[in-house]
């Protein structure tokens, strides 16, 4: 067990946020303070740092419950808005992901496809309090004698809503070019050929797990700023893997670390839940997730001073190399203060950069956590278990 | 040196007429067609740059309103939703003329409608579809 000059505990910190004693700072405003006082002195006086983070987050979804209808329906086949909802589970029971595409919409076979509407909207006109149409059709069982339902709701009608994202806030992401000779259309946006863009995706030094990026605190059962409302770190993500290559300051080069969030969906708002048309690609859901990060000691004050110029990620071709598979070969590395300059130089040519995730939005959550934990409205939840990682 | 880039629409009795011709020649003024096009119902639509002095300007904009066609500068015709724009930055990839840029203080997308050209790149690349234009 490695010795600290500062120790506290979530308890102590937690008896300070009830008392309106707690001294909170963002992942910003800790850089400065780090470089100020130094990372011992740091500790002893900040408490907690919050983290920010907005951009399309895929692996997200909604667990709903409409209640029971008269006649009962065991709903297996389910539409929101035309937009079909996963029905596999019981009977007035569905998942709406946020990546499926209304019915009938001409995807791709129109080139690129606009994808105009689908669960990523369905979610945010839910959390706007819009009027869904909801259309179920069932077997028909002894107990579930209905075949049929369809009724306009609006999530105050739904018994439960459990916004529910097997994978969020990935810890560092890749960098995009497009090495060919046109256009493609990706996850990461357009890119234009011969490399003219580079496109990247996380929020730098805002980014919650590059504040933590061992998983010292954030673990299961860690409560989260979560599309505007109090959540939860279910579980680590899936394809969360600790074990990559990391900079001298503990964080990792590439993506390595995710978490599985969940929260009520019915306290949550459309500004921190943005459906998202991905041209060419797809529909998704921009996700607001904000992580406080406890400073239990100075190895934590270390971790949440990181800064953008510290914070590497890898260039990838997304034309030829990712799509095919197998092992992707780095363009080179970058840190996010260069991606953040609007500029990159790889291998000397200059690339203008543009981001997929909003700094501003990230910004804005941070500092919302702040003002949550300073009113004492928010008080840290203890990891019941932690995620996995490595030795450092 | 004056220069602006302006939507001017035809009406189906005019849009055969070779105004812009007749534009350059009368009023000394250089110009450079952005966009144009015909619609079904024969009213046209051209996005163009002019520039010149002042005065050849705003006499050549007179011609073009005598003539009988609409002129509107090119930033009336497009605009950031600021309801829906999330400030990610992903439009600022392929707007070819900077118009659409993040400030890199406040980290918040912001638009220079006089930069603008008109050219729709933005309006499907925006993932929550904050840009309206309304030249066609």
């Amino acid at each position: 067990m490695k010795k600290f000059k500062v120790n506290k505990s979530y308890k102590e910190i937690n008896e300070k946020i009830k008392q309106g004693k707690a001294v909170v700072v963002t992942a910003e405003e800790m850089i400065h303070i780090a470089e100020k006082h130094g990372h011992v002195e740091a500790a002893r006086k900040i408490d907690v740092v919050t983290t920010g983070t907005f951009a399309p987050m895929c692996s997200s979804g909604a667990f709903l419950n409409f209640g029971h209808t008269s006649p009962k329906i065991k709903a297996s086949k389910i539409w929101l808005n035309d937009v079909p909802a996963y029905g596999g589970i019981a009977a007035v029971d569905c998942y709406i992901g946020a990546t499926e595409v209304v019915e009938g919409d001409p995807l791709n076979s129109v080139y690129p496809g606009e994808f105009n509407y689908g669960g990523g909207h369905v979610i945010e006109d839910l959390v706007a309090g819009n009027v869904i149409r909801l259309r179920a059709e069932g077997y028909g069982t002894d107990c579930y004698p209905a075949r049929k339902y369809e009724k306009n709701i609006t999530i105050n009608d739904l018994r439960d809503a459990i916004l529910f994202n097997p994978r969020n806030a990935y810890q560092n992401y890749s960098c995009a070019v497009n090495m060919s000779d046109k256009t493609i259309y990706t996850y990461m946006g357009v890119l234009r050929p011969r490399m003219a863009n580079a496109n990247f995706s996380t929020s730098g030094q805002l980014s919650p797990l590059f504040n933590d990026p061992y998983y010292l605190t954030i673990g299961i059962g860690t409560r989260i700023f979560l599309g505007g409302a109090h959540g939860y770190v279910a579980w680590q993500g899936t394809q969360h893997n600790p074990n990559v290559a990391r900079g001298k300051n503990d964080v990792p080069k590439e993506g390595a670390g995710t978490i599985a969030t969940i929260g009520n969906l019915k306290e949550m708002s459309p500004t921190w839940l943005v459906g998202a048309s991905m041209l060419g690609y797809g529909v998704s859901l921009y996700v607001g997730i904000g992580i406080p990060i406890p400073v239990l000691n100075e190895e934590m004050a270390r971790y949440t001073s990181v800064k953008d110029e510290d914070i590497y990620t890898q260039v990838y071709d997304y034309s030829m190399n990712y799509p095919k598979g197998g092992a992707l070969k780095s363009l080179g590395e970058v840190s996010y203060k260069e991606l953040f300059s609007g500029e990159i130089t790889l291998n000397g040519h200059q690339i203008t950069t543009a981001p997929l995730s909003s700094y501003y939005k990230a910004r804005e959550i941070a500092q919302i956590l702040k003002d949550w934990i300073e009113r004492g409205d928010f008080l840290l939840g203890e990891p019941q278990q932690h995620l996995p990682s490595v030795a450092k | 040196m004056y220069s602006k880039k302006v939507v001017i629409r035809y009406t189906a009795t005019n849009v055969d007429q070779p105004i812009i011709c007749q534009l350059v020649k009368k009023h000394d003024l250089d110009f450079n067609i952005l966009k144009a096009q015909i619609l079904p119902r024969r009213e046209g639509v051209i996005v163009v740059e002019l520039s010149g002095s002042k005065e050849n300007f705003d006499k050549g904009i007179r011609f073009l309103k005598e003539k009988g066609l609409t002129v509107e500068p090119v930033s009336k015709n497009v605009s950031q939703n600021n309801d829906k724009c999330v400030h990610c930055g992903a439009c600022t990839a392929f707007c070819p003329t900077d118009a659409l840029y993040l400030e890199r203080q406040s980290m918040k997308v912001l638009f220079d409608a006089e930069k603008c050209n008109g050219c729709e790149l933005c309006v499907l690349a925006c993932p929550p579809r904050a840009m309206e234009v309304n030249i066609f």
